[in-house]
């Protein structure tokens, strides 16, 4: 029964018309991917009304297109100019950027493109045969849940600034204090606007990403020492570099799945999002690799960590959606709509009665994947050789479009000033050797602290004992652990490699 | 020269004054903000509109976002933009109203946003789980009263609809429940429905869609909602609470008055449209057709009701 139907699903994904809806979804959503500013969101959006017309396949399938495409498109940017084309991939820069500097772009992109494939067809073979018992486990996830995975989320800190902790917990602590601006989650007052009605909002997570990561990149290396181009080498595509990927990526398979596991769990967890689930899946990729020092400096790896992880969160947080209803993240809202307006009420519905249009849509998301693998590989020797062009082209055409990307998130001018500022901030403390990841880091993790604490306590104290209700249950405990694990880890590492050193030097 | 200046002047401004006298508003492109993220309840109903006002309006309609705030940066913009009803913005009951009563400064004050109409209301109701203890809404205030302060309700928001309806509800019933509001109306679905809180407070589309699994201990309507016509309303047990959340669409203030109604007749055209009424049934909302005036007066009727409720517990 269920195989029938993802048999149909498939079939119906192979009908000409609706193959080339989906090739356009995945064109389209690569674009709005990798413009920051613009958001899989957006790019969703737009289309909705486009469905209207379509059959319900038809439409779901471009929608289908656009979200998988949208996932991969973000990291073009972040491996070319250091900036994350949505907050999703972040963690791609670390290892993404140093290599395009090493010249070795287009096995970044490669590896981007591969990556996500592979973390994109985990999670959906996950998502058809595994959803309904997945969701319930998704919905255990409550306030204490959230708290824990926020602090959970802290502790990557560490190991992100290994040469100096206190600078990285500095940075995070910024990012805490920015991310408490604008009205409260909860109580709704208004903190930190000095006055700018607009500031209500809060920060803008890609306003301060663009901020962050390129502006300084752009001061430092393009203006501040007049290079001529982006980059120290020319970058010459070929087309052995895309076997050379593949091959290095099949000997790592535990570290793909691992991260296309761990993007499916943080995606099925109702609004944690895709944003941190590259940052997790990076950190877990450094902690247990033989040779963690590689990480940071351009390692393929690193990207495929991050980039697997991301793209398995999209099927991931639509498992609570499709069987529940619950949209685990924004895009996922959008495609909650777009299902509603087809009349199509998520739930145990959507695996019976409309199955077929569910499978559609599923296979739509796999062969998407595929897609993303064909279009990014071979598309790397054209995006790759944007990097060529020389800085006084390049350097002016990038801050024009972070100034649009900024504008654009929101419609918002005070986002562009907000923009400057933060670059400005990025080029002193990058000066004084802070990385911007942990500030952001706590930009995204502070509102689930916020909310999941505040909600904890609430709910505590009705129950009578807050301290019990916050520990106490089986998720909780094994994030606790977790945090402490994580926490406790690089001063094991160290231990470790002084303990190896003075058995080689017994030796 | 100072006379040829005049002449110039009043040659130049003859063909404006003449082309705003004649030209039939509207005669370029409407922009339709959105004060909502893309994909939210708002964002979806102006992409239903979307091809309908532009046909009826014959002009394009660009929808566009301003999010932030609950809304209150996309209408503090709104309140600055020209009154030429070029620009206009959805608007949300209770959101107008009690933004500004209970922040001081919001950017906008209520009476500023020129109300065109509003044309889907989304009665708010009180649920627990199907497998709850508590099967009518006495159980519940018996039990609340037993044991002040135990009960958990989760809800969107602070100082919103649901908020709102929960002060009312727990004044009017003279009891104590523990209000847990979260960022959004999915993720405090999601709350309830994994059992993190004992009952909710929800917008009727989201129980039309869980109803499987809920029980509506009482709705927030005038009139029984449609789609569960064996929940009661709070007003049928006794209770004077009407919550809603009310969607519309306002312009700047100081819009001339057939601008305003020109763009309420499309609204309204649309509004009434059977086909438009019977997918918003579908979904769980109920359509309203509400012209500007009518919704002038229902603003203040509101405000009235809610304006000594934000007084009394906001400290």
């Amino acid at each position: 029964m269920l195989i029938d139907a993802a048999l149909y699903g498939l079939l119906e994904v192979f009908i000409p018309s609706n193959m080339l809806f989906l090739f356009v979804g995945v064109f389209m959503g690569i674009v709005f991917g990798a413009l920051p500013g613009l958001t899989a969101t957006m790019g969703l959006a737009l289309l909705v009304p486009f469905t209207f017309t379509m059959s319900p396949a038809s439409g779901l399938i471009m929608l289908a297109g656009i979200y998988v495409g949208a996932m991969y498109g973000d990291a073009i940017p972040a491996i070319l100019i250091n900036t994350p084309g949505t907050p999703a991939a972040i963690a791609t820069t670390f290892d993404g950027f140093p290599l395009s500097q090493k010249g070795m772009a287009q096995h970044a992109l490669v590896a981007a493109a591969v990556a996500s494939a592979f973390g994109s067809l985990v999670a959906n073979l996950i998502l058809a045969f595994a959803a309904p018992p997945l969701a319930k486990a998704s919905l255990a996830f409550g306030p204490p849940e959230y708290f824990w995975l926020g602090i959970f989320g802290l502790t990557i800190i560490s190991s992100l600034s290994a040469e100096s902790m206190i600078k990285g917990f500095l940075a995070g602590t910024v990012g805490l204090l920015l991310s408490a601006v604008g009205m409260a989650p909860i109580g709704g007052d208004v903190r930190l606007t000095f006055g700018f009605p607009e500031l209500q909002a809060g920060i803008a997570l890609i306003v301060a990403l663009i901020g962050f990561f390129c502006l300084p990149e752009i001061l430092i290396n393009v203006i501040g020492q007049r290079r001529a181009t982006y980059t120290d080498k020319l970058i010459e595509p070929s087309l052995s570099v895309i076997g050379q990927v593949i091959k290095a990526l099949f000997l790592h398979p535990i570290l793909v799945f691992r991260s296309a596991i761990i993007g499916t769990i943080v995606g099925f967890a109702p609004g944690a999002g895709g944003n941190i689930a590259s940052m997790v899946s990076y950190n877990e990729a450094k902690r247990w690799d033989k040779h963690p020092e590689e990480y940071g400096k351009g390692t393929i790896k690193g990207v495929a960590a991050s980039e697997a992880a991301n793209s398995a969160m999209a099927p991931g947080s639509l498992i609570p959606l499709l069987t529940l209803g619950i949209p685990g993240s924004p895009p996922a809202a959008v495609i909650l709509g777009a299902l509603m307006l087809h009349g199509m009420r998520p739930g145990a519905d959507l695996f019976s009665i409309h199955a077929h249009v569910t499978f559609a849509f599923i296979m739509g998301l796999l062969v998407a994947a595929f897609m993303v693998s064909l279009i990014g590989s071979f598309g790397s020797f054209f995006f790759s050789r944007i990097i060529n062009i020389p800085s006084r082209y390049l350097a002016p055409a990038i801050i024009f479009m972070t100034v649009l990307g900024s504008y654009a998130i929101r419609n918002n001018v005070l986002d562009i000033w907000i923009m400057f500022v933060f670059g400005i901030v990025g080029y002193v403390s990058s000066k004084l050797k802070f990385h911007p990841a942990p500030i952001v880091l706590g930009l995204i993790l502070g509102p689930f602290i916020e909310e999941g604490l505040v909600q904890s306590m609430l709910a505590g104290r009705a129950s009578g004992n807050v301290f019990a209700y916050m520990t106490l249950r089986p998720i909780s405990l094994v994030l606790i652990a977790l945090c402490v694990m994580s926490a406790v880890w690089p001063f094991f590492a160290k231990w470790k490699a002084v303990r190896r050193k003075e058995k080689e030097e017994q030796r | 020269m100072k006379r040829f200046l005049v002449i110039l002047l009043v040659l130049t401004s003859l063909p404006l004054l003449a082309g705003s006298s004649q030209a039939e508003f509207p005669e370029k492109a409407i922009t339709y903000s959105i004060p909502f993220g893309p994909g939210g309840q708002s964002d979806l109903e102006a992409r239903r509109q979307q091809p309908l006002l532009e046909k009826y309006l014959g002009v394009d309609v660009i929808v566009q976002y301003k999010p932030g705030g609950g809304g209150s940066v996309g209408w503090a913009e709104l309140i600055k933009k020209k009154p030429t009803g070029y620009f206009i913005s959805g608007i949300n009951i209770p959101h107008i109203i009690l933004q500004p009563l209970a922040r001081g400064n919001a950017g906008y004050e209520t009476e500023q946003l020129q109300p065109i109409a509003f044309f889907q209301a989304t009665p708010i109701g009180l649920a627990v789980l199907k497998d709850s203890e508590f099967k009518s809404l006495s159980e519940l205030t018996e039990y609340a009263k037993q044991n002040p302060g135990a009960v958990t309700c989760g809800g969107s928001g602070t100082w919103s609809g649901h908020h709102i309806a929960h002060l009312q509800f727990s004044k009017a019933a003279g009891i104590t429940m523990t209000y847990i509001p979260e960022s959004g109306a999915a993720k405090s679905i999601a709350s309830f429905l994994g059992g993190h809180v004992q009952a909710v407070w929800a917008n009727s589309n989201d129980l039309v869609q869980h109803e499987d699994k809920v029980r509506v201990l009482a709705f927030g309507s005038e009139k029984p909602f449609a789609n569960m016509p064996d929940a009661p309303t709070f007003k049928s047990l006794g209770f004077d609470i009407l919550a809603s959340i009310d969607r519309g669409a306002g312009a700047p203030p100081g819009t001339p008055a057939d601008r305003i109604q020109k763009l309420e007749e499309a609204f309204l055209k649309i509004a009434t449209d059977p086909k438009i009424m019977e997918q918003m049934k579908r979904d769980g909302f109920v359509p309203l057709a509400m012209g500007s005036e009518e919704s002038k007066a229902y603003i203040q009727k509101m405000r009235k009701a809610w304006e000594p409720v934000v007084k009394e517990f906001k400290k």
